[in-house]
């Protein structure tokens, strides 16, 4: 392999390990905080995208590509971004929600009823074909030396690195950051410092959908809208939780663009064929699993005899 | 119309195969696994393997089917089951994934997406039975049913159930009482996967072709939603809600309303099902099984808080 | 005689030593006292010798027998069974239930037998089976006055009587040698009493017994020795007569100044 190959397969690595990142950390955020795995999560990101898709096409029109197709793109994301939070914290009120305290397994089993409901009802209204999703600019590839780059995954990176910095910001400096940190560690003493617990689970949801569906558009650019986009998605996403260490908002981005390399360079390096390339990101889970269930970057929990 | 009512009852028979293999692992052993499908996809494909290939008759193919789920059950459940409750679920979701990926790239021995065809009818004392006229296989059904269900209706009595009641309520203190909990985890999970394979020859010989497109999560969550439907914990309570969900899922065609009930419909009633129940009836419509030092359960699903 | 014994068990988490080079014997008939300041090490020195956590160095030696590191179930099998600081009854069980789990390993095992035998043995002869690790966990309940509450769940006892039921699981497994960790945490006086005669007759029965206890009285009374830790070390072994005396657990439980 080259040096410009490598170069290559670094940047489709880090601009797919990206998305992985910000869906990650809808995955890590929730479970830091109520100790449990969103699976309805995949599902929201897949309805951002719908939402996304929707509004960029009606007010895009049959306006030419332009700065007005870019400005339309960025008010899509954010009604898209919205409307998740919104989806997200009603699925917690919800379906989560009167779970709190309930056997550990009650929450899995109804957010698993949660993803299905929300990837049918998708496929029903909306069609099982998948819809384009039409780039907002001119993705003519920019040839720098002789690495191919296109303009959508510069927008990936930097969209991503945006949100990675303001949520960190956000957690580490804001009042808000403060007290979701405080419940992810203990619940019962955030409530007694009067910390409005429901209120930083519906943020911490709202939080985390809405980078799910700015995940959602970024992917649907290139790999188009339906239904079922989210599961794999979903999925892989939350294996970059893991390995980064589950709860741990860094090591889901460090995460994320990890697992975006090992796809990208196993397919290209180790020659594993593109049909088990969905293989791969199990493999890693299984692995990391065993050798460092804690993750790379997680503290070790151990229950109190 | 009578047609279908066998059809419906054949499939909540083989099925309930399966909904008594994920309520051994799940609520008894209150672990979430979220792999029936490839045990019963591995299942199936032994015997359309072993059939057409190698020309074994279907009762022949019967034990390996058994032993090479079971043992596929040991190579997931060692690793796994140290995890805990979400991550399992994860991985062992990931183990689903993954048969349907190898089934689906490996051509020489799978077909591929293609499958296998022209699967040979089993012969029993020179007798045929015949998928197509019904009878005869749903009697077949039936009686692997009634083995299956007095097997592990005994071993739920005996030593073994308690042992993992104990897992489930307590490991720490399980551990301490002298159990094993490692070995009772691993046996639950052999016994879920060696069932699930026997269901699924069953599947291969009543439909009398495979492809892997029949071994989706679908197939995970609708057995995973007979056992929450039915009761955790309660071996009557599987094989009822194998009824109830293979109801639900012929409704429309019984009724002759497919035209008007959406394909969805199904999948988008689990999911309801699965939120609702753990909401209201956590316990689901029996409840776990009252014995002669239990009553009839008082409480819901039992478990750790 | 040494039932166990000890030599410079540590535990350590990363920078902190909770048990720290810790020499420590229990004689054989006897009622042996752990106590010592909270933090002091005491539940993780029961932890690395009942195999929930694994000593860091050091060794343990029962009935002359090496069992550093081994699992918990091997351990408990090898007859040392015992309750926990937070109790950790298989609450949704029955009381009866909570017992006969005790008795599990107890059944299906035989010298004489291959493991496969044995396993369809009791396996066909589950009713007989069933029944005589009934009658015997009904036995224990009967040793500690709760036969009338077996069918209740677990969870639903008043908290000293879920205190003597865990005590009765760990009996019901026939040990040499009882561990309690803080028995009478949470109990009023009269229930304190109770289950002062209780340990003197389980004792009487020939179980050594362990006890971790914050509760003077009780361990002044009823211990026959008693070893203090502090700062995850030893720092007195005696009679509960010498260690009232002890100048150095007085400090520790008290503080230099007022000493």
């Amino acid at each position: 392999m080259g040096i410009a190959e490598f170069f290559q397969h670094l940047m489709n690595g880090l601009t797919l390990g990206g998305i992985y990142a910000l869906i990650a950390l809808g995955y890590t955020m929730v479970y830091g905080i109520l100790k449990f795995i969103n699976f309805a999560h995949g599902d929201i990101l897949m309805a951002g995208a719908y939402v996304g898709l929707f509004v960029f096409d009606g007010l895009r029109g049959d306006a030419p590509l332009g700065t007005w197709t870019l400005i339309a793109f960025f008010l899509a994301m954010l009604i898209s971004m919205g409307f998740s939070a919104v989806l997200g914290m009603t699925i917690e009120r919800v379906a989560y929600k009167p779970l709190r305290g309930a056997n550990r397994l009650a929450p899995l089993l109804s957010a698993i009823g949660v993803s299905f409901i929300l990837s049918n009802s998708a496929a029903w209204a909306f069609g099982t074909h998948s819809r384009k999703f039409n780039y907002p600019f001119d993705n003519t590839p920019v040839h720098i030396g002789e690495v191919v780059i296109t303009p959508h995954q510069i927008l990936i990176l930097s969209v991503s690195l945006i949100m990675m910095i303001i949520l960190k910001l956000f957690v580490d400096k804001t009042r808000m950051g403060k007290a979701m940190r405080a419940t992810s560690l203990d619940q019962g003493t955030a409530m007694l410092m009067g910390i409005n617990v429901n209120r930083v689970i519906s943020m911490t949801f709202a939080i985390g959908s809405a980078l799910a569906a700015v995940g959602g558009i970024l992917i649907a650019l290139d790999f188009k809208v339906y239904a079922t986009m989210g599961t794999m998605t979903g999925l892989k996403a939350f294996v970059a939780a893991v390995v980064g260490g589950i709860g741990n908002i860094s090591g889901a981005m460090f995460g994320g663009i990890l697992l975006g390399l090992l796809e990208t360079f196993g397919v290209a390096i180790f020659g594993i064929p593109t049909g088990l390339k969905d293989t791969i990101a199990f493999g890693v889970l299984i692995l990391i699993l065993l050798i460092k269930p804690e993750g790379l970057f997680g503290k070790v929990e151990k229950e109190k005899v | 119309m009578l047609n279908f009512f066998l059809l419906i009852l054949i499939y909540s028979g083989i099925y309930a195969l399966m909904a008594m293999g994920q309520n051994i692992i799940t609520g008894y052993g209150g672990m979430l696994s979220l792999t029936q499908a490839g045990f019963f996809a591995i299942g199936s494909y032994v015997t359309a393997i072993l059939t057409t290939q190698a020309g074994w008759s279907f009762w022949a193919t019967l034990p390996v089917a058994f032993l090479v789920s079971a043992l596929f059950g040991l190579l997931i459940g060692l690793p796994t089951l140290r995890l805990k409750g979400d991550y399992l679920a994860i991985a062992t979701l990931g183990f689903g994934e993954i048969v349907r990926n190898v089934l689906n790239n490996w051509d020489s021995l799978t077909n591929g997406p293609m499958g296998i065809q022209r699967i040979p009818m089993p012969v029993i004392l020179g007798f045929t039975i015949n998928p197509y006229k019904k009878y005869a296989f749903l009697v077949m059904v039936i009686v692997f049913v009634i083995i299956a269900y007095i097997l592990f209706q005994r071993l739920a009595r005996s030593r073994m159930g308690r042992a993992l009641a104990a897992v489930r309520e307590d490991e720490i203190a399980a551990q301490s009482m002298g159990i094993n909990i490692t070995k009772y985890k691993v046996y639950a999970f052999i016994l879920g996967a060696s069932v699930a394979g026997i269901a699924g020859s069953l599947q291969a010989t009543f439909t009398l072709s495979v492809t892997p497109g029949t071994y989706t999560f679908m197939v995970s969550v609708m057995v995973l939603c007979m056992v929450v439907l039915g009761g955790m914990g309660n071996f009557k309570a599987s094989i009822l809600g194998a009824f109830i969900i293979q109801f639900i899922s012929y409704f429309p065609q019984l009724t002759g309303l497919s035209s008007v009930i959406p394909p969805q419909f199904k999948q988008i009633l689990f999911g309801l099902i699965l939120v609702v129940m753990m909401i209201w009836r956590p316990q689901g419509i029996l409840g776990r099984e009252a014995t002669r030092y239990r009553k009839r359960a008082v409480t819901p699903t039992g478990g750790e808080q | 005689m040494i039932l166990l014994e000890t030599e410079a068990l540590t535990r350590a988490y990363g920078g902190v030593v909770a048990v720290n080079k810790v020499d420590f014997e229990v004689e054989s008939g006897l009622i042996t006292g752990l106590i010592g300041p909270n933090g002091a090490g005491k539940t993780t020195l029961f932890n690395t010798m009942t195999g929930l956590d694994t000593p860091s160095s050091g060794k343990v030696w029962f009935n002359n027998k090496e069992i550093t590191g081994y699992p918990a179930h091997k351990i408990c099998r090898m007859g040392i069974a015992r309750t926990f600081q937070n109790i950790r009854l298989f609450k949704e069980l029955t009381v009866v239930e909570n017992v006969m789990i005790g008795r599990h390993f107890k059944t299906g095992k035989s010298e004489t037998k291959g493991r496969f035998l044995n396993a369809v043995k009791s396996y066909v002869k589950l009713k007989e089976e069933e029944e005589e690790i009934y009658e015997k966990a009904l036995d224990w309940l009967d040793f500690f006055d709760m036969e009338a509450s077996k069918n209740e769940l677990a969870k639903n006892l008043p908290y000293g009587k879920q205190r003597e039921l865990e005590i009765a699981r760990a009996l019901a497994t026939d040990p040499k040698l009882l561990f309690l960790d803080e028995p009478a945490a949470g109990m009023n006086p009269q229930e304190t009493d109770h289950l002062m005669a209780t340990i003197r007759k389980i004792r009487d029965l020939g179980v050594t017994v362990v006890l971790i206890e914050h509760d003077m009285k009780l361990v002044m009374n009823i211990c026959d020795t008693i070893t203090v830790l502090n700062y995850g070390q030893k720092l007195a072994q005696g009679t509960p007569h010498e260690i009232k005396k002890n100048p150095s657990v007085i400090e520790a439980y008290l503080g230099k100044d007022e000493a």
